[in-house]
């Protein structure tokens, strides 16, 4: 059914479709709406048999979700930025243990400085913790790919987070066409665990494993994931089938067979680029889009095969690795070793700087005339820089950076030190 | 701000178009300024930036006026509302309405309208009721309907007379 509703609403009433039978979590913007929402609808007796499990920190959130996955129970939890560190260590051992726990992430930056805002460095820091990570572009997407993940997460038996933009998705009111339980369950048969943990029969989860088994585990964590390389296309496939909607997969291209020039991004600036690979078409610029969905397994394979016919490509990504340059690059470029295809990196929407359409056209021009420094800060104020660095010259005790610069546009009050 | 943003992009879907809203995203407090957008298109809305040209801009409060540059984005084909009891000239905004198509701009009492059919200064209803009047984008009766969705019982019945009310004093001036 067409509904005009605001995604964390959209996405909580997917999840309780999908029936979990624990779901705990620990509120933090911009995540907040969606445990709120669900607490309600387990309360109104909405999600059937399941249980709402209040907790105090983030790591118990995660904690509780292994116990009641471990003990056979479809288990959900939600969390963004500062929350998915503080469970860190929970998270490598919910994919150490193979527990099929979904959990979503409403993707925002990570302090310091503090900043509440959407970027992807949070799901980023945790790419290779053994985590499937698939990214909505609309919350359609995100509705559509939380069915489909706990389909995935339980027939492999490995973890899923579904990661959408904090506030640009979450908090945004469009249009979604909601499931109806007839069709979920259709899709997602009750969860039939690899492992439980029972009396009657005991076992061990989370048994040490010495140097001489190690690598054989973390083999097969991996071997999961190539698995998965395989399954997710599938899986969309049914999910077409039963609900009529193509969404999911491994990547989307967007008018890009023909495209001399390709973008590759994740989430929900993709949209913003197809309308940008629209208009510049246009204007007869060879330009074209693939959204890569999977970013965890990274589909290689699909990737490069989407890129075959590029003469450059672009990648836009919303996250930095320090004295580097991209993430999400690294892993395109991958998919291109062996051919001399030029890449270029665009670091966009930092603690939620807006990516503009007409700063994405200026920085996709100079690219397509193979002008573009690699990598690309869209946007980057260097005025600002500049005047900081030649102002932490003048003296060894030149304080903090942030407030500097904040002082310096007079967002607070107070000069400089 | 961010509910009227919703509930005229519920307003808009009730007709079969297209809508995005979306909130000036941050500390959302009471009190503190706040920018909320709407998109409404006839086919799906893929952009994600925040809305910097708008066609309409609606003022819930006019203190704001002086202190923020609310026009900067606002071509003069667009249509202006603002919620006040007071004019343009003391608003300090005589010179600059000159600009707009006389039907294109608004004052509107929101708040007082609101104050009286609902018992509260909340001035969304009147103000959506009031957009709709002077843009023809939405309907009425697709306010109204909005309005209840959001707000079930009394209070919805409330907020749509108060929406009514607004509309009906812009239509027949």
């Amino acid at each position: 059914m067409l509904k005009q509703i605001e995604g964390s609403f959209a996405v909580a009433e997917a999840i309780a479709l999908c029936r979990p039978e624990v779901i705990c979590a620990y509120p933090i913007t911009p995540q907040t709406h969606i445990v709120e929402r669900l607490s309600e609808l387990v309360r109104t007796g909405d999600v059937g048999n399941c249980q709402y499990i209040n907790v105090e920190s983030e790591f118990a959130a995660l904690s509780v979700a292994i116990g009641a996955s471990a003990a056979g129970a479809r288990a959900y939890t939600a969390t963004s930025s500062q929350g998915l560190l503080f469970m860190a260590e929970a998270v490598y051992n919910a994919s150490g243990l193979g527990l099929p726990i979904v959990m979503t992430i409403g993707n925002r930056a990570i302090g310091a400085p503090i900043n509440i805002w959407n970027d992807h460095s949070d799901s980023m820091a945790l790419r290779d913790a053994g985590w499937i990570q698939l990214y909505a572009e609309t919350n359609q997407d995100a509705v559509d790919l939380h069915i489909q993940a706990f389909r995935l997460a339980e027939q492999l038996s490995v973890p899923v987070m579904v990661c959408e933009d904090g506030f640009i998705l979450t908090h945004a009111c469009e249009q979604v066409d909601m499931p109806d339980s007839e069709q979920v369950d259709s899709y997602l048969p009750p969860f039939e665990p690899v492992q439980v943990l029972d009396p009657a029969e005991p076992i061990t989860m989370g048994a040490m494993v010495g140097p001489e088994a190690f690598t054989e585990v973390r083999y097969l964590a991996h071997h999961k994931h190539l698995r998965a390389i395989e399954v997710i296309p599938e899986l969309s496939t049914e999910f077409e089938h039963i609900f009529g909607r193509n969404t999911g997969g491994l990547i989307e291209p967007y008018r890009s067979e023909d495209a001399e020039t390709v973008i590759v991004a994740l989430g929900s600036v993709v949209g913003t680029i197809k309308d940008v690979v629209d208009e510049m078409r246009d204007e007869g610029v060879s330009l074209g889009a693939v959204k890569v969905v999977s970013f965890r397994p990274f589909p290689l394979l699909a990737l490069r095969e989407a890129l075959q016919n590029a003469k450059r490509v672009i990648v836009v990504e919303k996250c930095l690795a320090d004295g580097l340059g991209g993430i999400v690059v690294g892993s395109v470029r991958m998919s291109l070793r062996g051919t001399s295809t030029p890449v270029y990196t665009i670091i966009a929407g930092l603690g939620g700087r807006a990516i503009t359409k007409k700063s994405l056209r200026r920085a996709f021009n100079e690219a397509v005339a193979d002008r573009l420094e690699d990598p690309h800060f869209l946007d980057l104020d260097w005025k600002v820089i500049d005047h900081e660095l030649a102002r932490s010259q003048e003296k060894r005790r030149s304080g903090p950076i942030a407030e500097n610069i904040l002082r310096e546009l007079g967002l607070v009050g107070g000069k400089p030190v | 701000m961010v509910s009227a943003a919703e509930m005229l992009s519920v307003a808009a879907f009730i007709e079969g178009d297209h809508a995005q809203a979306f909130p000036s995203f941050g500390s959302e407090r009471m009190g503190a300024p706040v920018v909320a957008f709407c998109r409404i298109d006839d086919k799906e809305i893929r952009l994600r930036e925040p809305v910097m040209s708008p066609d309409a801009l609606i003022v819930q409060d006019s203190t704001l006026l002086h202190q923020v540059d609310l026009f900067s984005g606002l071509d003069t084909r667009g249509y202006l509302l603002i919620n006040t009891r007071r004019s343009y000239q003391d608003l300090g905004l005589g010179d600059y309405v000159t600009r707009f198509p006389p039907h294109h701009i608004c004052t509107v009492a929101a708040t007082e309208w609101a104050r009286e059919f609902v018992g509260r200064p909340f001035p969304n209803a009147a103000l959506l009721g009031a957009f709709a009047a002077v843009t023809y984008r939405v309907k009425l009766e697709s306010v109204e309907a909005a309005i209840r969705r959001r707000f079930p019982g009394k209070l919805g019945e409330d907020n749509a007379a108060a929406a009514a009310k607004a509309y009906d004093s812009i239509r027949t001036n």
